[in-house]
């Protein structure tokens, strides 16, 4: 399977493997002819919006559902008629989903003791993933007792605790605030690194895909829109969606005019501008039109007057101050383009609303969408 | 192209982790939810329909059921006896449909006030007030009805009361009467209503109100279309509740009412009783059973058009 | 816009004191020292044992409890089976079926007492069995104590979370090692409460039990009905207390065991 220019499928075994699954509930299409491979110790991140498949996927996987069509295969094994509780296999859900009537040890030993593993062995690894998670404060409290991010560890431990091929997380983190959010995740991380094994991540934030993901599947209405590793998604998003669902991008309409060696020429509202030729991306010929895009914080802001190629004069319209950066709006006779700004000197840079400067779009930093 | 369905999988699905094919779940649907469906069929729907044949047999001399098959019993709770027009059964079956809307619309108006009451208490009260709301809908009717008897008698409380006031002689009690009836029967059925109302209102939408309000809508007007739409569902299923067994209720006219109050319910009992005309009581008793269905059809309409089930 | 006013304290007030005032004046009654009933005549306890000597009296009782309990517990397991499939499974015919579980709730008692009576004697009259008696009694029950016991359970099911018995499975459980550790530990509470709720169902009962009684079968009720008819006497009265004080044990005990145990689910009784 080649991926981002690259061919990987020879490099890592394959944990999970979708074939070309697809799942329908009345008309609605949930998955559309999926698929994907995912490799053993991989940390691995279904991302997108509501509704697009991410969590039908990962209960597919589960076993928790059956897909109408199309295969799954774990280790290699065909897993589709494997019932979910025979399956190497297991889920952090996103409710927790923990055993209110009992104990919290109870609940982590749960697994050991359906398969009928012999109470001694279950009380050393019942102590062993209550230190690998940090519950040992608690472990005689029932959930209800519990707060949502000692209930998450719980979840954690209980799954974990079963040695599972693959782990399963469904938005695991989403009922927490933000800074325990944060917490957590570098915990989970570590936690992943520690262990080892397989982990599908299922999330609709981005930022948090980014940060913990080796590989990201990047989701819409059923089907992957693009896959790859968090820098190659960020910097060569393929098209609009991916472009706007990671981060966000100026966007361009453009005609391409001519190819001049190593960047090609196009007419845009904002002028003529020059891109780039990428060994990434659809290859565009002179007379046809595409849409460019430029990620805010390639965009350089400079003082006024400027002239040349891909710059752009503007207006400030809008500034917002974050902190390390600043956010402007510039208003440009063919329309309006946002710029990052890192605030890497010292005091205020000087520039107000109503400033007149010029945009400049660098030419590498030119992307061809494929819509 | 949609995806053709793998044979293998045919209707074969994952519940609550479960894996079922078509076969599993009819097995155990069957062994769940078959027992007690015969049962109840058996026992009482069969039963039921038993009574709608027998309805149009005939009663023998000494009370046997016999054919021939004959309409005659219904005709007679048409008004139409062997002697020419007899409107006794009419009245009867009027009467009783009168009975379970006058019920029905004394029990509405005092269940709103309750309804608004416990909606209103603190969470600690509110478990308090529908507490004491729920222990006298358990407790036993017979046993509450022939109370109000005390509480009617000659010399009570309320005899007195009504005769100082005018309303009634002096040392007879107040029952039996139309009012003993009522009387009775807003009690036994009072909190059918008051619970399913309270229901609604807990969860009504204030915000609807206020925003009516807010546009310059007077209290009664924002009651009238912001509030009370909302508690039309609650109130259906009450209403339901309470229509259906008031009009074929037994006791309370039994204990309470007299020769001018005899009910549906009271008529069933004198046929299979000391009448001994079981084909005629059971035509009354299926009069009684059409009122059911037609309600159940009607709440099931309403449910549909709302949610999804009904109380089951 | 939720405070409540004045007049709606009055208002209510005089409605609760309306739903409580026949069950206080039996309990008052009961202890008033006339013989024949009528008006006030004194305080005394004389009635309450006088009870326990006769023996129409306790026969009845005994009768009355082996009724309730015998139906309660068959309609319990039915009805939990019940409640449990309609919650789970789909068959053919299910919305129809639920529609006709329904019937027993709201049908008036006499139209299902006469059914029953009149489907007992047309077996007792072509097969002999089902003479009128305490076996007809307990079958009667039964049949409306099993939607009620079906409706707690189902409800406790429904407002139950899925993922919980889907992590059993995912964790390694069978269907049976889920039902049995997490799905029935679970509704535990909810069928306790059907059946406290099936039980006073029982006890309450008077216009079934009286048609499809047999000679030696008489109930509480039916005992008390009878009584009414020829006048009411304080000793039916201390009767009617202990029944009113065992029905308020058992449904507050059934409200006990219906309290949520997770915030998932809504308070309060029968509903």
């Amino acid at each position: 399977m080649v991926e981002n220019g690259v061919d990987r499928s020879a490099e890592r075994p394959v944990a999970v493997e979708v074939d070309r699954v697809f799942r329908r509930f009345g008309d609605f299409v949930a998955l559309d002819h999926v698929s994907l491979k995912i490799h053993e110790g991989e940390f691995f991140s279904l991302l997108g919006p509501s509704g697009c498949g991410k969590t039908t996927l990962l209960r597919i996987l589960a076993g928790l559902d059956l897909a109408d069509d199309g295969v799954v295969r774990i280790g290699g094994v065909d897993a589709s008629a494997i019932p979910a509780h025979r399956r190497p296999v297991n889920t952090v859900f996103q409710s927790y989903a923990l055993f209110p009537h009992m104990s919290v040890r109870d609940n982590v030993a749960f697994g050991l003791r359906m398969k009928n593993v012999p109470e001694k062995e279950i009380a050393t690894r019942v102590e062993q993933a209550i230190e690998m998670v940090q519950i040992g404060a608690f472990v005689d409290r029932k959930p209800a007792q519990l707060s949502g991010g000692q209930k998450q560890r719980v979840a954690l431990a209980r799954a974990l605790i079963n040695r599972p091929k693959v782990l399963l997380l469904d938005e695991p983190l989403g009922a927490l605030d933000l800074k325990l959010r944060k917490e957590l995740q570098v915990e989970l991380l570590a936690l992943q690194r520690n262990v080892g094994i397989t982990f599908i991540f299922v999330t609709h934030d981005q930022e948090e895909a980014l940060v913990l993901s080796d590989r990201i599947a990047v989701m819409r209405a059923g089907k992957i829109e693009q896959l790859g590793e968090a820098e190659s998604l960020y910097e060569n998003p393929k098209n609009r969606f991916v472009s706007q669902f990671l981060g966000t991008c100026n966007l361009i309409e453009a005609e391409v005019q001519a190819d001049e060696g190593r960047e090609m020429r196009a007419l845009t509202p904002f002028g003529t501008v020059y891109f780039a030729k990428r060994d990434r991306g659809p290859a565009v010929a002179p007379g046809t039109r595409c849409t460019l895009a430029i990620r805010p914080e390639k965009v350089a802001v400079a003082s006024p007057g400027e002239a040349g190629t891909n710059k752009v004069p503007a207006t400030i319209e809008e500034l917002v101050y974050i902190g390390a950066e600043t956010h402007y709006i510039l208003k440009c006779p063919a329309g309006k383009l946002t710029a990052y700004v890192m605030n890497s000197v010292l005091g205020p840079q000087g520039l107000e609303i109503g400033n007149r400067v010029t945009a400049h779009l660098p030419s590498s930093a030119l992307l061809v969408l494929e819509d | 192209m949609a995806g053709e369905a793998n044979p293998r999988l045919a209707r074969t699905e994952v519940r609550f982790g479960e894996r079922l094919t078509a076969q599993a779940e009819l097995l155990r649907s069957s062994l769940t939810s078959g027992p007690g469906i015969l049962w109840v069929s058996l026992f009482l729907l069969l039963p039921l329909a038993g009574i709608g044949v027998i309805s149009f047999l005939t009663r023998g001399t000494y009370g046997e059921i016999e054919l021939p098959f004959t309409i005659g019993n219904y005709r007679r709770i048409a008004g139409f006896g062997l002697l020419g027009f007899d409107a006794q059964y009419p009245q009867i079956i009027l009467r009783s449909l009168l009975l379970g809307a006058g019920t029905t619309v004394v029990c509405l108006a005092a269940s709103f006030p309750l309804a608004f009451f416990i909606a209103g208490q603190p969470e600690r009260r509110k478990q308090l007030a529908l507490t004491l709301l729920i222990i006298p809908f358990w407790t036993n009717l017979l046993i509450r009805t022939y109370a109000w008897q005390i509480l009617l008698g000659p010399d009570s409380f309320l005899a007195r009361v009504a005769s100082t006031l005018g309303l009634a002689e002096a040392g007879r009690p107040l029952y039996p009467s139309v009012f003993a009836v009522y009387l009775g029967m807003l009690c036994a059925y009072l909190p059918f209503l008051a619970l399913p109302l309270y229901t609604a209102v807990e969860k009504l939408d204030w915000s609807i109100a206020e925003a009516a309000s807010d546009l310059g809508a007077d209290k009664l007007r924002v009651f009238r279309h912001a509030i009370l739409p909302q508690l039309v569902p609650g109130m259906i299923a009450g209403i339901i509740l309470v229509f259906i067994p008031a009009t074929g209720q037994f006791v309370v006219p039994d204990l309470l009412g007299g020769a001018k109050t005899v009910m549906l319910g009271n008529a069933i009992q004198q046929q299979f009783g000391p009448s001994r005309d079981w084909p005629f009581g059971s035509a009354i008793a299926f009069v009684g059973m059409a009122v059911v269905l037609v309600g159940l059809y009607l709440q099931s309409r309403s449910a549909a058009a709302r949610e999804g089930e009904g109380l089951l | 816009m939720r405070r409540v006013s004045l007049p709606l304290w009055i208002a209510s007030g005089f409605l609760y004191l309306f739903l409580y005032a026949p069950i206080v004046v039996v309990i008052v009654y009961s202890f008033n020292a006339s013989r024949y009933g009528g008006p006030w005549r004194g305080f005394t306890t004389e009635w309450y044992p006088a009870i326990l000597a006769n023996a129409d009296k306790l026969d009845a009782a005994k009768n009355t409890l082996i009724l309730g309990v015998a139906s309660t517990l068959i309609a319990t397991v039915l009805g939990t089976m019940l409640g449990f499939g309609l919650s789970r499974f789909r068959f053919r015919g299910k919305k129809f079926f639920s529609f006709l579980m329904y019937i027993p709730v709201v049908i008036p008692d006499i139209v299902m007492a006469v059914a029953m009576l009149m489907f007992f004697r047309l077996v007792r009259d072509r097969f002999g069995l089902f003479q009128l008696g305490m076996t007809t009694m307990i079958l009667s029950h039964v049949t409306f104590q099993i939607p009620f016991v079906a409706i707690v359970v189902r409800s406790r099911l429904v407002g139950m979370d899925a993922g919980i018995e889907e992590a059993a499975h995912d964790l390694g459980a069978t269907s049976w090692q889920t039902f049995r550790h997490i799905t029935l530990p679970m509704i535990l509470p909810a069928v306790v409460a059907g059946g406290m709720l099936a039980f006073t169902l029982s006890l309450d009962d008077f216009v079934v039990s009286f048609f499809t009684t047999g000679p030696g079968s008489t109930t509480l009720p039916i005992l008390i009905y009878s009584s009414v008819k020829r006048g009411i006497t304080p000793d039916i009265n201390a009767l009617s207390t202990l029944i009113v004080l065992v029905s308020i044990v058992a449904t507050l005990a059934g409200l006990l065991f219906q309290r949520p145990r997770d915030s998932r689910q809504h308070p309060g009784g029968k509903l």
